[in-house]
């Protein structure tokens, strides 16, 4: 590899660091219906996303049995499922979200620094 | 069924059943998979599950307008289109007219996060939302056992399939739920607990190179079923269980004759031929003219204007036709005319089911009145004697079923009943044995018939001559200690000509002696009747002299007498003597 590249590469990789700040996120939640599980995952959520993407997020709460085809198309079998469709890698959540350590994780958010943090809040 | 839900009450109403659309398969189960229940289907990888079930919900949909729910938890719905297509099963066109749902439900592990409790609801929604848009009475769920794969709680999983499984029944529909095969256990994560109202297990197996594929019911409750493991076939008209246990000894019996295509073979068999649909056996060593009396009965068969189907296990069509044409046999106008077709194959080509299905196939497609397997023999190398043997039953049955007269020339070795030839034999209506007689050095061949079942029969033995004029039988020479064929017989008969022909001779001369005798004898006696005769006329002669000489005497003595002037006058008396004539 030439040792240009490599410079190329780590500027990339600085310029995405710093671009993921301020990355808008498009989640959408799958729910069925109001069951206990649903209204606890659309709980846990809105507050994952109010903690951690204030202002930089948008969240859809779809109840499929309303639209029973989108869960066709977007591949959900566990219902709530959770689906990170920007940025990407695309990722599902499946759950009620009470597990927040996995979610921030999946999400990208988690810092490394106050991990402990958040474990202790949860517990 | 039907009948017996209106007649009887409706507490006695047994299970009820739907066709599987699998041929072989309704019979093993009596009629079906249950309606409106889950079928476990389990197998190990690459033995049928996913054709069997794409089966059952394609012949449901074109058969019994029950529309289906196909959903894959593997193949996407374009690979199943196309894997199916290579068995004439169009699914684009069946989705295009609702008959056919095709729902492939992809999870990657790698993209799912569990966070917390959850439940399938969303399979389940998808799948009630795709029976719903078609009316599905039929569903499949293509190893389900995927999911154990995606989702890493299990103990979660377990109660939604539990409730899944619920749910179909409820539902109404009748499902096929395939799963791989696991260590010990039918499933490999024990679906078996949950869909538990039959159980078919699938299985491939490879013995000798060859490969077999069987089916068993493992359990059907409510129903009694077929329990044995049953051949199956995957073609490319699809999937079919070979049942042979189910079928009944039934069939119809024709008392219509059908020439052999040997004049002499007929005038054998009480001088009609064969029975209509009966089974022949023609056994004999290599050489003894088995395959030319089969091209005999199909040559038979062809001027009859009947079709016939032969299959030929040793030779190539082209090879059979060049063969039989040295016995003045042309075969090849009834092939141009679609009278005669051949089914070439080596034995190894594929294992007895396939055959079997092969035959099937070619039988009720070119629909002959006449079948030959040359020879059924070798079929016996492909399987062990007693798959051999039941592979054989169904054929006859199923030729006999057809009503096609099925001609088997099995080669023998060595002596002249070899073990395989007795255990097929008691399934063949006539048995033709020919066998090689060597005497004088020189081979030759002897036919005989060891049993003509419903019809009297010669038990001479008959010299068959191949030459240029075809398929001869001739009386072999019967004398009182030996049996001649051949030369043997040639020169016998030969003598016994040259026999006759001296003894005819010898009469004749002695004929012309006798005549020659009389001839002689009637001149002796015309000689001595000539000297007879002589000796009369002289005697005659002599007598007139004499009477003359009397008479003349007489005169002279009453000349005399008057003369001396005698008292008594002489009398001229006749003296008595007659001429002799």
């Amino acid at each position: 590899m030439k040792p240009e590249s490599i410079k190329e590469q780590s500027r990339k990789w600085e310029e995405a660091l710093t671009k993921a700040a301020d990355e808008k996120y498009c989640l959408r939640l799958y729910v069925t219906g109001s069951t206990p599980k649903s209204i606890r995952a659309i709980t846990n959520i809105k507050q994952i996303c109010e903690e951690h993407l204030k202002g930089r997020y948008t969240l859809e709460i779809i109840d499929i049995y309303q639209q029973p085809v989108l869960a066709k198309g977007e591949q959900i079998i566990a219902a709530p499922t959770l689906i990170k469709r920007l940025p990407l890698p695309l990722r599902k959540f499946i759950g009620d979200m009470t597990n927040s350590d996995r979610i921030l994780l999946g999400l990208d958010l988690r810092p490394v620094k106050n991990s402990k943090e958040v474990n202790g809040k949860n517990k | 069924m039907m009948k017996i839900k209106n007649t009887k009450a409706k507490k006695l109403q047994p299970l009820e059943k739907i066709s599987s659309g699998i041929s072989g398969l309704d019979e093993i189960t009596g009629g079906g998979l249950p309606k409106g229940r889950p079928t476990l289907v389990c197998g190990n990888a690459g033995c049928g599950k996913t054709l069997m079930a794409m089966e059952f919900l394609v012949r449901g949909a074109v058969e019994h307008n029950e529309p289906g729910v196909f959903m894959s938890f593997e193949e996407n719905e374009e690979e199943l289109t196309r894997n199916v297509a290579s068995l004439g099963f169009d699914l684009n066109a069946l989705s295009a007219k609702k008959k056919i749902v095709l729902d492939h439900v992809r999870i990657e592990r790698s993209e799912i996060e569990e966070t917390g409790e959850y439940d399938l609801e969303g399979l389940f929604i998808r799948l009630n939302h795709a029976i719903d848009s078609i009316g599905a009475k039929r569903v499949v769920l293509d190893t389900i056992e995927g999911l154990f794969a995606a989702l890493p709680n299990h103990a979660i999983l377990r109660s939604e399939l539990r409730r899944l499984f619920r749910w179909l029944k409820d539902k109404g529909v009748s499902a096929i739920i395939t799963a791989e095969r696991g260590d010990g256990l039918l499933t490999r994560h024990g679906l078996e607990e949950y869909v538990a109202d039959c159980v078919i297990l699938l299985d491939h197996r490879v013995n000798e190179q060859l490969s077999t594929r069987r089916l068993r019911v493992v359990k059907y409750r409510g129903s009694v079923h077929g329990t044995n493991e049953y051949p199956f076939l995957i073609s490319k008209d699809g999937f079919s269980v070979l049942p042979v246990t189910s079928m009944g000894l039934d069939h119809p019996a024709s008392s219509e004759r059908i020439s052999s295509g040997v004049e002499r073979l007929d005038t054998m068999l009480g001088g009609k031929g064969f029975f209509r649909g009966s089974s022949i056996l023609v056994s004999g060593t290599a050489g003894t003219g088995k395959s030319s009396i089969a091209a005999a009965f199909v040559d038979a068969a062809a001027r009859r204007g009947e079709r016939s189907l032969y299959f030929a296990f040793e030779e190539s069509q082209n090879q059979i036709l060049r063969n039989m044409k040295s016995i003045s046999l042309d075969l090849e106008p009834w092939v141009r005319k679609g009278l005669l077709q051949f089914h070439a194959s080596r034995p190894s080509l594929c294992g007895l089911e396939m055959h079997l299905l092969t035959i099937y196939d070619a039988v009720r497609k070119f629909k002959p009145r006449v079948v030959v397997m040359d020879p059924v023999t070798n079929l016996i190398s492909v399987g062990t004697e007693i798959e051999v043997r039941s592979m054989l039953t169904r054929l006859i049955d199923f030729f006999k079923t057809e009503q096609v007269t099925a001609l088997f020339p099995s080669l023998t070795t060595g002596d002249n009943t070899s073990q395989s030839e007795v255990a097929i034999a008691s399934l063949m209506d006539v048995w033709v044995l020919l066998r090689n007689i060597e005497s004088g050095g020189e081979r030759n061949r002897g036919l005989y018939i060891l049993k003509a079942r419903g019809m009297e029969h010669s038990n001479q033995i008959r010299e068959v001559l191949l030459s240029n004029n075809g398929i001869g039988l001739v009386d072999v020479y019967a004398g009182p200690s030996t049996v001649l064929t051949g030369s043997a017989r040639i020169e016998q008969e030969g003598r016994e000509k040259a026999e006759i022909d001296r003894r005819k001779a010898q009469m004749d001369r002695r004929q012309r002696e006798i005549e020659r005798e009389r001839g002689v004898t009637e001149a002796q006696v015309a000689v001595l009747k000539a000297g007879l005769e002589a000796k009369i006329e002289a005697l005659n002669q002599e007598i007139t002299d004499e009477t003359l000489l009397e008479q003349v005497n007489a005169k002279s003595r009453f000349n005399i007498a008057a003369n001396r002037q005698a008292d008594v006058e002489p009398k001229l008396k006749n003296n008595g003597t007659n001429r002799i004539h």
